[in-house]
């Protein structure tokens, strides 16, 4: 079970459980505002963009190359920012704070 | 504004998201979504894909989960047909004969696979279609059930190779038979069908092309598919991917103004100034391009919702996105951004083995890319497709430059004629 925080757009903090899938998924089954995943969590459409809070880059790792790619269709990304259909849920995101892209 | 109503008839991609970004953008009044669909509503694009190899339950590929729904008080109404419209009165009637009133409808109905008229289709029995999740799960069984796992896939767009891809992933033998002379025929250039051909035939999939199915007959346990050259294939499952039929007949009889489409205007507002249209069954002019076009997109459906849900508020937005689509097959992303008709050169640009993208140009103007396994090409093709960016076309098919050194700065401007 791994807690994450979401801080939105509006600054209203939303945290929720989860064992599996992707961070996107519980976002989107929870009603996160700002996280749309359009494509369906397949890296196509970036419509899931997160901050990272800095000190949590180290338990979320490094974009792949695609989704770093596929970042830069949004002007406000930034060396934090992740699609979180790319965040696979573990244990190792316990506690991770992210902020919801604008 | 509380006491209006506002009735979505399609609970896919666009009329899910309309209904949501509707309260966004601060429709106080009822939200009625309606479907025939008995389904809580799901990601489409995962049909052919994740959804056909997984043996998941369609739940896992619900768009929102019913507590969504709930929270923002939208009210679904699943598994339920609308049979008529009557602009006038401002109703709809269903089929349980309840009628419904409305103050803002928005038709959000898609498209239906359409069947061809082969003969012996109708007999078979074991011909499928894909566009539902039905569709999927009466597919997965049927093939559980196959002695030999042999199956044919009439049509070689992006529906029937996706279907191929997964059938491959199942272990199914798989022939897929194309009426034209190439696969992608209709979507896209020589080049990439070329290329996906390829890819299936290395894949173990036998494709034929210039195969114009003719009948289909039912042996003694198996099927056997006939084609007009007289070619026959075996099958214990055929699947068709040849195309759709817009839902369009609700408009048409309401006297709604369709042509290829219910046609709207850069707001998604139909002939009728009470009743809007979204997605795969909407005709709306671009801008970009100039002229009018219909697109077969969950990009289109979301967008188009976007717009709609401001417009119904007040806040009016032209519908100007560019369009963009994907497909997945086997370990091959294909990102596509841009419409290519009418291009007068592609140029290739090779990266690695399977990374490559093609840039479609109308004179100088950047028409559409096709990107393989290439993110960047995609971005940065998105990026001069909708600034008119200017490109240097020496440096973009010389793969020791970077793309971003080929776009050189904003180009003339000048729209697309």
């Amino acid at each position: 079970m791994a807690k994450i925080t979401f801080i939105t757009s509006s600054e209203e903090e939303i945290v929720l459980e989860g064992d599996s899938g992707s961070v996107m998924e519980l976002a989107v089954q929870n009603g996160v505002p700002g996280i749309d995943g359009d494509c369906g969590g397949v890296c196509s459409c970036a419509t899931c963009h997160v901050h990272v809070i800095p000190e949590y880059t180290t338990k979320t790792g490094e974009a792949s190359e695609i989704e770093k790619d596929m970042l830069e269709l949004d002007d406000n990304a930034d060396e934090y920012s992740r699609l979180s259909c790319q965040l696979e849920i573990t244990e190792d995101l316990d506690g991770i704070i992210l902020r919801v892209a604008k | 504004m509380q006491n209006q109503i506002c009735v979505i008839i399609g609970a896919s991609h666009g009329g899910v998201n309309l209904a949501f970004s509707l309260r966004r953008e601060g429709w106080e009044g009822r939200i009625l979504l309606i479907d025939a669909d008995p389904s809580l509503p799901y990601h489409r694009p995962p049909l052919s894909k994740t959804f056909l190899t997984s043996g998941e339950e369609v739940e896992k590929f619900s768009l929102k989960p019913e507590e969504a729904y709930q929270k923002e008080k939208i009210d679904l109404l699943l598994g339920q047909v609308v049979l008529k419209i009557d602009k006038q009165l401002k109703q709809i009637t269903l089929d349980n004969s309840e009628i419904i009133s409305y103050d803002k409808l928005i038709l959000a109905t898609g498209a239906r696979a359409l069947i061809p008229s082969i003969k012996g289709i109708n007999t078979a029995g074991i011909v499928f279609p894909l566009r539902t999740a039905k569709d999927v799960i009466n597919i997965r069984s049927a093939i559980n059930r196959a002695k030999n796992k042999k199956v044919v896939v009439i049509g070689g767009g992006y529906i029937g190779l996706e279907i191929a891809a997964s059938l491959r992933k199942l272990e199914a033998e798989v022939t897929l038979l194309e009426r034209d002379n190439r696969i992608l025929s209709r979507v896209t250039s020589p080049e990439l069908s070329t290329f996906f051909d390829g890819l299936h035939k290395s894949k173990g999939v036998h494709i034929h092309t210039s195969q114009e199915v003719v009948e289909i007959q039912q042996a003694q346990d198996e099927n056997v598919i006939i084609c007009k050259d007289g070619n026959r294939y075996f099958a214990d499952v055929i699947i068709i991917g040849v195309g759709i039929v817009l839902n369009t007949e609700l408009a048409e009889a309401a006297g709604l103004c369709i042509n290829n489409g219910i046609v709207v205007n850069e707001y998604c507002q139909t002939s009728d100034e009470h009743i809007w249209a979204i997605g795969d069954c909407t005709n709306h002019f671009s801008p970009h391009y100039q002229r009018n076009i219909r697109l077969e997109s969950v990009q289109n459906a979301v967008d188009q919702a976007k717009v709609t849900a401001k417009a119904i508020n007040g806040k009016k937005e032209v519908y100007d996105a560019i369009p963009w689509f994907w497909s997945d097959q086997y370990d091959i992303k294909l990102q596509m951004v841009g419409l290519s008709d009418g291009y007068s050169e592609v140029l290739l640009r090779n990266e690695s083995i399977n990374k490559f993208s093609l840039w479609y140009f109308k004179g100088n103007e950047l028409l559409a890319v096709h990107a393989v396994n290439n993110a960047k090409a995609y971005v940065l093709g998105t990026k001069a497709i909708k600034e008119h960016l200017s490109i240097n076309k020496e440096k973009l098919v010389n793969s020791e430059f970077e793309i971003k050194e080929a776009i050189t700065s904003a180009g003339t401007q000048s729209m697309v004629s």
